[in-house]
């Protein structure tokens, strides 16, 4: 783990946001992996299926899906069960114009494997304009 | 970014308050991607229907509509969730339906053409070596910037509507020559034959490089393929790969030569395609308790001449009494292919010819697969056999004329 408890980030937008981190080794679509109604991660096999999105600072190695995750995450927004933050190892525009959008902060690249660094459970803060994620707390 | 006087205008609200926020939100998506300036767009491609845009985007429609804000540029629609004149018989949700039938009214409130299609380049519009577009429809993008030479991003509903009003987008990606140039070359030595090859071969270079920066660049090809063929290897490239261009050497107009594609870029790496590589991928596609009642033909939606191909393997036949044959296309094929009598052939034989619409953005698609007991779902689209698998449907890629043998039949075998 680094010294100061975090990651380094490559490209980030958004506000600094604080809160729980929910930690994927699994890719994300938001529109075949979650209930959009709910904001429960709902395809029966992910990684962390039955986990619930709506508030928290998530972190997915890829980005999965077409154009329609644009739309996905503004509805999300619009129903307050939106994430904070999304926190992309790698990511396509299409996650980036929607996060933007819907005014959730988003990230591409990291420094070091965030499952390394942080635990589901986690608070965490993102700050876009430093480019890191830092750990405020152990769960 | 730099902005130029256009921008800094519609910044200051010469078009209004909805269009300088726009912009706003295209500057933040230019600044996340180190874009520098914004390049004018020729013509806007936009995915925007209720299943995929919930009440949050609906209400934010009606916002726009009701502010006066209109399309600068020609908009169209892509495929939507509904076909009106079917959606009572494949027993989609009427309340559903009535919302989209509003969304709609907004959409053409502010200018946009509903054309309802993904493959808009097909049926509207092809747009010139180099003009910058904002096209939305992953398989729409990959074909203006391989085989038109166009240049476009992914771009979805929002910024899509975005670039609609503002007439501009961020220069990042596939606008800048430096991200047009190959990085992976494919050796292809297979043969391929029915629409369902090319589409393979997308699947097997898409998942072996899956990322929107990967480039492939094609060799091999010793004849000049027709648009479906390339459509259809761009859509499975597109879906299986996240990819947004490719070349093929001989053939797409930004590789004349294999040193023309790769620029002075060294390939990453080499992929072969054999026909073993074909065969093996088929056979990966497992057909359960060999069920045969459903077969789709989508993904893209079917151009005039595939209506034709199907038309002429279904002449004088019938589908199986138990098995559903579904076709979709868009409004102006299928009003040409009733005219041409394609059609005739193809519902006398018990097909289903849906008009606007994509089979797995249907609304309630996964519910109709419970209500008809709809297991696997034979397809000549290797897009669709991605796609469809978040429905809970279980897809089997065969060729076309083996499809049509299967409707005909209602009989499947392992490949």
């Amino acid at each position: 783990m680094s010294p100061w408890n975090g990651i380094s980030v490559f490209r980030a937008t958004g506000d600094v946001v604080e809160g729980e981190a929910l930690v994927s080794v699994e890719g994300f679509s938001p529109r075949y992996d979650l209930n959009r109604s709910s904001g429960e991660i709902s395809r029966p096999g992910h990684a962390i299926a039955g986990e619930n999105i709506a508030g928290k600072i998530l972190f997915f190695p890829t980005a999965k899906g077409g154009i329609a995750a644009g739309w996905a995450f503004y509805d999300l927004a619009s129903k307050a069960i939106a994430p904070k933050a999304i926190v992309f190892g790698k990511t396509n525009p299409v996650m980036v114009q929607g996060a933007v959008f819907a005014g959730i902060t988003i990230t591409e690249g990291w420094s070091e494997n965030p499952t390394e660094v942080f635990q589901t459970g986690d608070t965490v803060r993102v700050d876009p304009r430093r480019k890191t994620v830092e750990l405020l707390k152990r769960a | 970014m730099r902005l130029g006087q256009r921008e800094k205008e519609l910044l200051g609200g010469a078009r209004g308050e909805t269009v300088a926020e726009a912009l706003r939100g295209q500057i933040e998506v230019g600044d996340f991607f180190g874009a520098e300036r914004f390049v004018p767009v020729g013509n806007v491609h936009m995915m925007g229907d209720i299943e995929v845009m919930g009440e949050g985007g609906l209400e934010f429609l009606r916002r726009v509509a009701e502010s006066g804000a209109r399309c600068a540029v020609n908009t169209t629609t892509n495929a939507r969730c509904f076909d009106f004149g079917y959606a009572g018989r494949l027993g989609q949700d009427p309340e559903n339906v009535a919302k989209e039938r509003v969304l709609i009214s907004y959409l053409r409130e502010i200018g946009v053409m509903t054309t309802d299609t993904c493959i808009n380049y097909q049926a509207v519009y092809q747009p010139h070596l180099g003009e910058h577009v904002a096209w939305g429809d992953t398989g729409t993008v990959i074909y203006a910037n391989s085989v038109l030479g166009a240049r476009s991003n992914f771009e979805g509903g929002p910024a899509a509507l975005a670039a609609s009003l503002t007439g501009v987008t961020p220069a990042y990606g596939f606008h800048l020559d430096e991200n047009r140039r190959g990085n992976v070359l494919v050796q292809l030595e297979a043969t391929l034959e029915s629409l369902s090859d090319w589409g393979a071969v997308g699947r097997i270079v898409g998942e072996g490089h899956q990322d929107y920066t990967s480039v492939p660049v094609f060799t091999g090809i010793d004849r000049s393929p027709t648009a479906d063929e390339l459509k259809h290897l761009g859509a499975s490239l597109a879906s299986h790969g996240s990819m947004g261009m490719y070349h093929i050497v001989g053939v797409t107009p930004e590789a004349r030569t294999v040193e023309d594609a790769f620029g002075s870029i060294e390939p990453q790496a080499t992929v072969t395609v054999t026909d073993e590589d074909l065969e093996n991928l088929y056979a990966t596609y497992e057909t359960g308790d060999g069920d045969a009642n459903l077969v789709v033909f989508s993904a893209p939606q079917l151009s005039l001449y595939e209506l034709k191909t199907l038309s002429e393997l279904l002449q004088g036949k019938q589908v199986k009494e138990g098995t559903s044959l579904i076709v979709t296309t868009n409004g102006a094929y299928k009003a040409a292919g009733e005219a041409l009598g394609y059609l005739r052939d193809i519902e006398g034989a018990g097909g289903l010819v849906l008009e606007g619409v994509c089979f797995y953005i249907l609304d309630g698609v996964a519910r109709m697969r419970e209500e008809n007991g709809w297991d696997n779902l034979v397809t000549n689209s290797a897009k669709l056999t991605n796609i469809i698998k978040a429905h809970r449907y279980n897809p089997v890629l065969r060729p076309t004329e083996e499809c049509v043998r299967i409707a005909v039949t209602g009989r499947i075998e392992e490949a």
